[in-house]
């Protein structure tokens, strides 16, 4: 065990733990998140992705040490429910979910990916989700809300 | 407080009604249940009104992704005559609400959205509402009306009394009739519009509570040792390897069942992996590349659907027979969330925060497993991943409870990905073999089906815990096949698996059950036992079977030479079937000629460039819960095997339609899940193991795939059932997929998944052996 601090969603944070363990843990149970998501711990399906330095990153897969002082941004840290980020206005505006659970990824992984590439043709937008899941085969709406979010940002 | 004394002291209005039968009184509830403590006989078991006008109800019936939440809560606005922000909905917990048995089989609706359970009392309150307000108002009943929680005189608005003023302070027990009338589909201004999800911004923003999220002061974190091949049984566990790990509390054994508890989730995970347990090796598997035809050698539990005893000779007689045999994979729920569950277990009490969709099942199987009475568990339905029928849910609600016993601190379990994939309850591997004979005019004068399926375990149900991985390791009985010959059908048709193709009469003791026309007809199924835990998964055997119906239906359509939509038609008499197959076909702008299309018949197209083609494919689901059809356009590349879904159209009769944007959104989920079922979706093994566990060895479609666009043609029918609509545009989609490349290549696909290699196969088989085209 180790202290070791990181910032999340603006703030400092301290918590003792093995190094090796995973961001993902300590975010959801160390600091009690509910956006990023156990789906699969082999960094293979993007349901625990969160931004660190403007890129989504598998948390199941990153040990927390490796994060050092950089800014980590998990879905809660983009909105709030009376105050979503554009993107999260744009899956509810296209009823963009079924059971919910692939959300954190999607969203973040396709902000992210849009903050860098904003004028991404649709192909692109594509690829960057190739590794992203929705088991409830949302994938049309979802599709239609980041377009959305892509058309309102530029 | 217990929730009837907070009724007594929140001058809630409490209204009871009375069904006719005492069903609930006896062992066997109405919803095949057990008795529970919520009487569904009382309406204040369902619907509770508090002062300030508010409106909760009780259901037994949840939200699983499906939109059930939101539907339901529409429903009780739109009874109730008030805005869907004023009601809340309570979900699948034992101490509150009523045991309406499991969320599945397409049954939430037709149970909840007709004239029984959460409808009625929805209705029975606004009529005891009216008629209180008669009473305080003095003003007949007739010329009441209520709007927005408000009763008022029709005609004279100033004479008026809130929901919450006509209840307050007041202790009111009332016994109603049953048949309290249901608003007509016509003054619907909730029910029958599109509503957003309740639950969506909570969801997108990350808020949104799932049983993962779930937190019990003092919990600890388990993992489950799952054996490491099927079949394999504990021989002893060293708990040297683990006893001086960070964290480490305690190792839970229970027969085959081996668990590690630690203070925290990634040491609890680092303890699992070091634990060193021997194990038996288990009995070898067999084969996967040979499976289907093993299916057909092993003893089965046989039932005769259908059977006009005249096939032999029709099929004798007929111009000609066409014949086809179709191979379906076990495949899995594939949850995007492994399942997770919290347990309570401490002095002969436990509380279980739980994903299932069966709270009070799984109380009795929780309370099996620990050796307690059923109503000192109490299950907590908390919503998981979504799950299509039996995913762990069930199995790891047990693994948290067995291992809270055991620590006696409360536990939180969330299985890995290998684990949730390597020992779920599949959907189920079929074989399906189909005949037809055909007469001059073409027409389908008999059809003989046969089929052999397979199973072990299920829904656990409440006595049946080792039906799922964790109650048999701890030793509890799994259902296995019992072998059995087909006795002669009686009564009426049932049809609930689809195992009947839609086309024939279904006529039994001269009564005709079935969707068509063909009179000649004989439908058997076997039941194998399964090397694997089955499960229902979405459209269970439906689909399987509609695959093999539906593209029969189209090998005899392309035989004779007919357009497939107008050969469906031309053997179907059920209306509504035939109503949808004719939506689609306008929707789609269907060209109407036979299959293949022009360009494979002449087979000169194959050189090079992607082939087009269309394919039509219909159901009844179970017969008559919800009709469907569904159009595909495909493009196949000969040179890779690639199918591309280009565009889908799907008509669907589902009677009254609660939520249009939520049906659709399950017309579209079902219809792209239902792809990656068709195109790459196959549980694999070797010769002991599961080698499909994780999403590189299991093949779902990503969400950045290159969707086909789908259209919706819903059809709003009032005066009907409703029936369910989550598992219907599923059912169809491999059959239609599959008619659309035959219509493109002249090729038929008889095996799915319809992956890359096989198709390539087939193409090149094809054009090496013109011939085994169009027969195979």
């Amino acid at each position: 065990m180790a202290a070791i601090s990181l910032r999340v969603n603006g703030a400092s944070h301290t918590v003792d733990v093995d190094p090796s363990t995973p961001l993902l843990y300590v975010l959801s149970d160390d600091l009690n998140l509910r956006g990023p998501k156990f789906g699969c711990g082999l960094g293979q399906c993007g349901a625990c992705a969160v931004i660190v330095n403007g890129r989504a990153v598998r948390a199941c897969v990153t040990p927390v040490s490796t994060i050092g002082a950089a800014e980590v941004t998990p879905l809660e840290g983009l909105g709030t429910p009376d105050h979503p980020h554009p993107i999260q206005q744009a899956f509810v505006d296209e009823q963009a979910a079924q059971c919910g659970f692939c959300l954190n990824g999607v969203i973040v992984t396709a902000k992210a990916y849009l903050d860098q590439h904003p004028h991404a043709a649709d192909g692109e937008v594509r690829q960057a989700l190739a590794t992203v899941l929705c088991r409830c085969f949302t994938n049309v709406r979802m599709l239609h809300a980041i377009k959305r979010y892509q058309e309102t940002r530029s | 407080m217990k929730r009837r004394e907070f009724l007594k002291t929140s001058g809630a209005l409490i209204v009871t009604f009375s069904l006719a039968d005492a069903s609930w009184l006896d062992a066997q509830g109405p919803f095949d249940t057990r008795n529970s403590g919520i009487d569904p006989r009382r309406l204040d078991s369902w619907i509770r009104i508090a002062a300030d006008g508010r409106v909760t109800a009780y259901t037994g019936k949840c939200e699983l992704g499906q939109g059930m939440m939101t539907a339901q809560m529409q429903l009780v606005a739109e009874e109730l005559c008030v805005p869907l922000s004023r009601v809340s909905l309570v979900q699948c917990d034992t101490s509150t609400t009523p045991d309406q048995g499991t969320t599945s089989g397409s049954q939430s609706t037709p149970t909840n959205f007709n004239d029984r359970n959460l409808a009625q009392a929805a209705a029975t309150a606004r009529e005891a509402l009216l008629h209180l307000a008669s009473q305080t108002l003095g003003v007949h009943v007739d010329r009441l009306s209520a709007a927005d929680g408000v009763v008022s005189v029709n005609g004279d608005a100033s004479k008026k009394a809130t929901y919450g003023d006509l209840v307050a302070g007041r202790q009111l027990t009332m016994t109603l009739s049953a048949t309290a009338a249901r608003k007509p589909m016509r003054e619907w201004t909730v029910l029958g519009t599109p509503a957003m999800r309740v639950d969506m911004a909570a969801m997108a923003t990350g808020t949104f509570e799932f049983v993962h999220n779930v937190k019990v002061p003092g919990m600890l974190h388990g993992r489950v040792v799952r054996p490491p091949s099927v079949g394999a049984t504990l021989v002893s566990v060293d708990e040297g390897s683990v006893r001086s790990r960070p964290g480490f509390v305690k190792i839970v054994v229970k027969k085959n069942f081996v668990g590690v508890v630690c203070e925290k989730p990634w040491q609890a995970i680092q303890a699992a992996r070091a634990l060193k347990a021997t194990w038996t090796p288990g009995p070898a598997l067999p084969a996967h590349d040979t499976f289907y035809d093993f299916m057909k050698t092993q003893r089965s539990r046989d039932a005769l659907v259908v059977n006009s005893r005249d096939t032999e000779q029709t099929l004798a007689s007929a111009a000609s027979v066409v014949k086809a045999s179709y191979r379906y994979p076990y495949q899995m729920h594939g949850s995007m969330g492994s399942s997770c569950a919290v347990a309570d277990v401490r002095g002969g009490k436990a509380t279980v925060w739980s994903p299932t969709q069966s709270a009070y099942p799984t109380r009795n199987g929780v309370a099996l497993l620990l050796g307690l009475k059923p109503e000192d568990v109490r299950v907590v339905f908390v919503r998981g991943a979504g799950c299509y029928g039996l995913n762990n849910a069930d199995a790891v609600s047990f693994d948290a409870a067995l291992m809270s016993q055991a620590v006696g601190r409360p536990v939180r379990v969330q299985l890995s990905r290998q684990d949730e994939m390597a020992w779920e309850n599949y959907g189920f591997a079929s074989v399906i073999e189909q005949r037809a004979g055909v007469d001059a005019s073409g027409d389908v004068t008999a059809w003989e089906c046969e089929s052999w399926s397979v199973s072990k375990g299920g829904r656990p149900g409440y006595d049946e815990p080792g039906n799922v991985v964790s109650g048999a390791l701890a030793g509890f009985a799994t259902a296995v096949v019992e072998p059995r010959d087909a006795v002669e059908p009686t009564g009426e048709l049932r049809n609930g698996s689809n195992a009947a193709p839609s086309y024939i009469a279904g006529r039994i003791a001269g009564k005709a059950g079935g969707a068509g026309t063909i009179r000649s007809e004989r439908v058997v199924t076997h039941t194998i036992a399964s090397p694997f835990f089955t499960g229902p998964l979405r459209s269970p055997s439906r689909l399987q079977n509609t695959f093999a119906h539906e593209s029969f239906m189209d090998e005899i359509a392309a035989h004779v030479k007919a357009d497939p939509v107008e050969y469906r038609l031309r053997h179907l008499s059920d209306p509504r079937l035939k109503e949808v197959v004719q939506a689609a076909a306008k929707a789609a702008k269907w060209d109407t000629r036979p299959s293949p299309a022009s360009a494979a018949r002449s087979g000169g197209a194959r050189a090079s460039g992607a082939l087009s083609g269309r394919g039509m494919a219909c159901v009844a689901y179970e017969g008559d819960n919800g009709y469907v059809a569904m159009i595909a356009e495909v493009d196949v590349d000969p040179a890779t095997g690639r199918i591309h879904a280009k565009r889908f159209v799907v008509a669907q009769d589902c009677g009254p339609i609660s939520n249009p944007d939520g049906i659709k959104n399950q017309i579209e989920g079902g219809a792209l899940q239902g792809l990656s079922r068709a195109l790459g979706e196959e549980v694999t093994w070797d010769d002991r193991q599961v080698t499909s566990i994780d999403w590189r060895t299991y093949h779902s479609l990503p969400l950045g795939f290159d969707v086909p666009a789908i259209e919706t043609v819903l059809i709003n029918r009032a005066g009907v059932r409703a029936t369910g609509a989550g598992e219907t545009a599923i059912t169809v989609v491999a059959a239609a997929v599959g008619n659309a490349v035959f219509d493109a290549t002249g090729v038929r696909l008889r095996e799915a998944p319809f992956t890359p290699e096989r198709v390539k196969a087939a193409l090149t088989a094809a054009s090496t052996s013109p011939t085994s085209r169009a027969r195979g």
